[in-house]
């Protein structure tokens, strides 16, 4: 966890490097989401070995670290303190990293109820793409000099900049956890959802898969018994074995080879009356669909009811991933890339081909 | 009060020939020019910066923006977006040669979606009349700055907005869906979705806290939240400052994370007792108003454990609310702190720096030993949870020199906040105030990156310059008045 675990000098002259040599450099830690997005050429710049937790003060609610250090040694750490990660991110691997997890913005169960990855991000030390190191945001809950360029890194898929540290809040891991499963046609669950989300129950995951709704419970614990009382349904055993395999994308349901979307929406969006199986998360504001249905009639839904559609996994081609931005919002994508990589060398296209 | 001349650096413009082209635009009687029309719009919250603009418009429809925007763009000139003026920074100080954009015709409640948890309003709606538009639905919108009865959702967005509640709900940034922006082009954009989520960038989070440097808010969708089942306050008194910072820490490292946690150090409490009489301890040295929200009986468990702490905290004293008018009396006194303090003195200067919640102890005696350095009283008032500190310098401005001082005492305080590893503001934003002190908290290529952003939007720089970042020229200027251990800062910039 010492300095031999900074080696943020000599990514610094990689990129300074890069920019010399006019070369693309493509930016990889534990490389487990690969899958995700589109194709990006180039030299490889890793920040694997960019490791270790810098500071962590449980009483201060923050944990900030280099963006190469595994997902794992953050949530363990964590964990022996009683705290966790409030968005319960998804790894998609074993050498998952916190910058891989932050870039992509992934977030799991919980994210409807507490917030995204963006959510929790307080600050960030990156290199720009004139090779500077820059710290935005800080330790503290509450930060407004200068733009929020932190929270911008998230979901950014290093397009911005290479991500060196990243504090985060952190939040305690509740007393008592339950989750409790009811038998339900899928218009009858999504109902139940949005009667459940606008009153104050400790719901803490939902999901509807093949007319079960599992509904996760967490709190103090008589809160806990009293709400499991109140909703009914069957106890699920092995319940952390269940959402793991849901926020790992190792349920049955997304065992096999079709194409697999991600579809993003208000949460009382109707049934979607679309080819495919649907898996449903964030009490119905995200829909998982394996389908073989092309790009273009997804697309254009979504576009209809204000959502988005992402190919999330496709053995297919990469050309076309997330959702075409409007011209307006494009051109903005496009000035923001050139402001924060003016020679245009990370990850170039690896959210969309214009940048 | 100080009298602000902003630099006159854009190109001067014939006002009866602005007047006129504003006119094919909007009804001559959103168009006003002359000074006494132009006076309530002279400063904001942070009344010690006045400018008049050349002219006030105000539109009332997101066309009418579009073409203000594009008539500025085309004639090179700048234009400063306002809510209800509520800013404690400078934030909406009008531009000198420049046009100021009242969004206040904008106070329609468009969409309340009960299923979704949403309100899709107009930037000029009230803070808490869109909580009072929900109420009867059991539902609310969670920030709460203190001027929340005034200040309007587009300036929340605008500032990055927090409040008493932030602790446990987030600021505006975690609370906001959806915003329709109109950029300095004129061109209409929605930003996020009507999803969790939308494709792209998060320029949620960037435009959050933008102060209006980056494009015009016309539109928010919020976020609401159930009412919880239950909220309990507790009030506990200290004699020592030091043993209710710590109190703090413990409430938090024992797993509990409170709607609210408030602190009042000796005079605040006494201004607020004399002047709203709420029965707090009037010989405490500090007060902790902490108060819980949930379900009915994870509140009682939590009850019970906080009082345990404070007690173990050295609490003198520990008070559970009985009901709901004890509670809100716990908070009268914390809500009215900032009028209170200005009974007792005829100004004072309000800060906003955020530390980590392990510097209290550190900061509040830095700060004591300053008051006696300066000669001048501060008062505390803190959102103690998440470390965000509001002293209150008190001077008398009609004393020559005294606003100054309060000015350079205020100044300090924020550079000891970055110096514990805090922020200069931690929800009142940069402004016209604190653009010095950004010089000390960030790089000059930091605060290159931040004129290249604010480039990618505006970038003739026509969207409140002179604001929330500062340029490295003046940096350079204030940094040649406040060398750190020898080191000349911003070696690569020319001296004047």
């Amino acid at each position: 966890m010492g300095l031999k675990n900074d080696i943020s000098e000599q990514l610094q002259n990689r990129v300074r490097l890069a920019i010399e040599k006019g070369e693309a450099l493509r930016i990889i830690a534990g490389g487990s989401k690969g899958f995700y997005g589109r194709d990006v050429s180039g030299s490889e710049l890793s920040v694997t070995q960019h490791q270790g937790i810098i500071s962590y003060q449980p009483s201060e609610l923050v944990i900030t670290a280099r963006a190469g250090t595994p997902i794992k040694v953050i949530e363990n750490a964590l964990s022996e303190n009683a705290q966790m990660l409030a968005f319960e991110p998804p790894a998609f691997g074993e050498r998952a990293t916190i910058g891989g997890t932050v870039a992509c913005n992934f977030s799991g169960p919980r994210r409807a109820y507490s917030g995204a990855a963006r959510d929790y991000v307080l600050g960030t030390k990156i290199i720009n793409g004139k090779a500077e190191i820059l710290t935005f945001g800080g330790e503290v809950m509450k930060n407004v000099a200068g733009y929020d360029v932190s929270r911008l890194m998230a979901g950014a898929m290093g397009t911005l900049g290479v991500l060196l540290e990243i504090s985060l809040k952190i939040v305690p891991k509740p007393e008592a956890e339950t989750t409790v499963m009811l038998n339900l046609g899928s218009e009858e669950a999504l109902l139940k959802l949005q009667q459940w989300a606008s009153q104050p129950l400790p719901v803490s995951g939902s999901c509807f898969y093949q007319n079960t709704l599992y509904v996760r419970l967490s709190g103090a614990e008589k809160a806990v018994r009293e709400m499991r009382q109140f909703i009914g349904g069957e106890l699920l055993k092995n319940a952390d074995y269940f959402w793991h395999s849901v926020k790992e994308q190792r349920h049955d349901f997304f065992k096999n080879d079709q194409a697999l979307w991600r579809i993003s929406l208000a949460s009382n969006t109707p049934i979607l009356s679309l080819d495919g199986n649907t898996l449903y998360e964030w009490g119905g504001a995200l829909r998982w669909l394996k389908t073989d249905l092309p790009a273009q009639p997804l697309r254009k839904f979504s576009e209809s009811i204000n959502g988005h559609a992402t190919l999330f996994r496709t053995s297919g081609k990469r050309d076309e991933i997330f959702q075409p931005l409007p011209k307006h919002l494009l051109q903005l994508h496009r000035k923001l890339k050139q402001a924060f990589d003016p020679h245009g060398i990370f990850n170039i296209g690896r959210m969309y081909q214009e940048y | 009060m100080t009298q602000t001349a902003n630099k006159a650096d854009f190109p001067a413009v014939d006002l009866q020939n602005l007047v006129s082209q504003l006119a094919g635009i909007l009804p001559q009687d959103s168009i006003l020019h002359e000074q006494e029309d132009l006076r309530p719009y002279e400063c904001d919250g942070l009344s010690s910066y006045r400018q008049l603009p050349l002219v006030a418009v105000l539109p009332d429809s997101v066309g009418q923006v579009q073409k203000i925007m594009r008539l500025c763009y085309s004639l090179g000139l700048p234009i400063v977006a306002r809510g209800a003026g509520t800013g404690l920074s400078g934030g909406a100080l009008p531009y000198a040669k420049g046009v100021l954009l009242s969004l206040a015709k904008f106070s329609k409640i468009i969409e309340i979606d009960k299923d979704v948890c949403i309100a899709r309003v107009q930037p000029g709606v009230r803070n808490l009349a869109i909580s009072q538009a929900v109420d009867h639905l059991g539902l609310y919108y969670a920030p709460d700055p203190s001027s929340q009865i005034a200040c309007t959702i587009g300036g929340n967005v605008a500032e990055n907005s927090g409040g008493v509640h932030c602790l446990k709900y987030g600021l505006t940034v975690h609370n906001i869906q959806q915003i329709k922006i109109v950029t300095i082009e004129g061109d209409l954009i929605t930003v996020g979705g009507g999803g969790l989520d939308s494709p792209g960038y998060d320029l949620l989070a960037l435009m959050t806290g933008s102060e209006g440097m980056l494009a015009v808010i016309v539109e928010v969708t919020v976020k609401l939240l159930p009412k919880p089942q239950r909220v309990q306050a507790l009030l506990a008194a200290f004699d020592d400052v030091m043993n209710a910072g710590k109190a703090v820490g413990n409430i938090i490292s024992a797993g509990i994370i409170p709607a609210g946690l408030e602190m009042m150090d000796r005079l605040a409490i006494k201004a607020a007792e004399d002047f709203v009489h709420a029965g707090y301890p009037a010989d405490a040295e500090a007060i902790l108003i902490c108060e819980l929200d949930g379900a009915e009986t994870e509140v009682t468990e939590q009850t019970d454990a906080v009082r345990d702490i404070l007690n173990n905290s050295g609490a003198t004293e520990v008070r559970v609310a009985k009901d709901e008018q004890e509670r809100v009396n716990f908070w009268k006194g914390r809500k009215n702190a900032f009028p209170a303090v200005g009974r007792i003195s005829p100004d004072y200067y309000c800060m906003d720096g955020t530390i980590p919640r392990k510097s209290l102890p550190l900061v509040l005696q830095s700060m004591a030993d300053m008051s006696v350095k300066y000669g001048l009283a501060v008062a505390n008032v803190f959102h103690a949870g998440d470390g965000n500190l509001h002293p209150l310098i008190l001077f008398d401005a009609s004393i020559a020199g005294e606003l100054e001082k309060a000015e350079e005492f205020g100044g300090k305080i924020l550079e000891l906040c970055i110096r514990v590893g805090g922020t200069i503001t931690g929800e009142h934003g940069v402004g016209t105030e604190k653009l010095n002190q950004m010089c000390v908290q960030y790089k000059s290529t930091e605060l290159s990156q931040f004129h290249a952003v604010k480039a990618a939007f505006d970038h003739k720089g026509l969207l409140n310059p002179g604001k929330a970042v500062p340029t490295l020229h003046r940096c350079a200027e204030f940094g040649a008045m406040h060398v750190h251990n020898g080191e000349l800062p911003y070696p690569e910039l020319e001296r004047f």
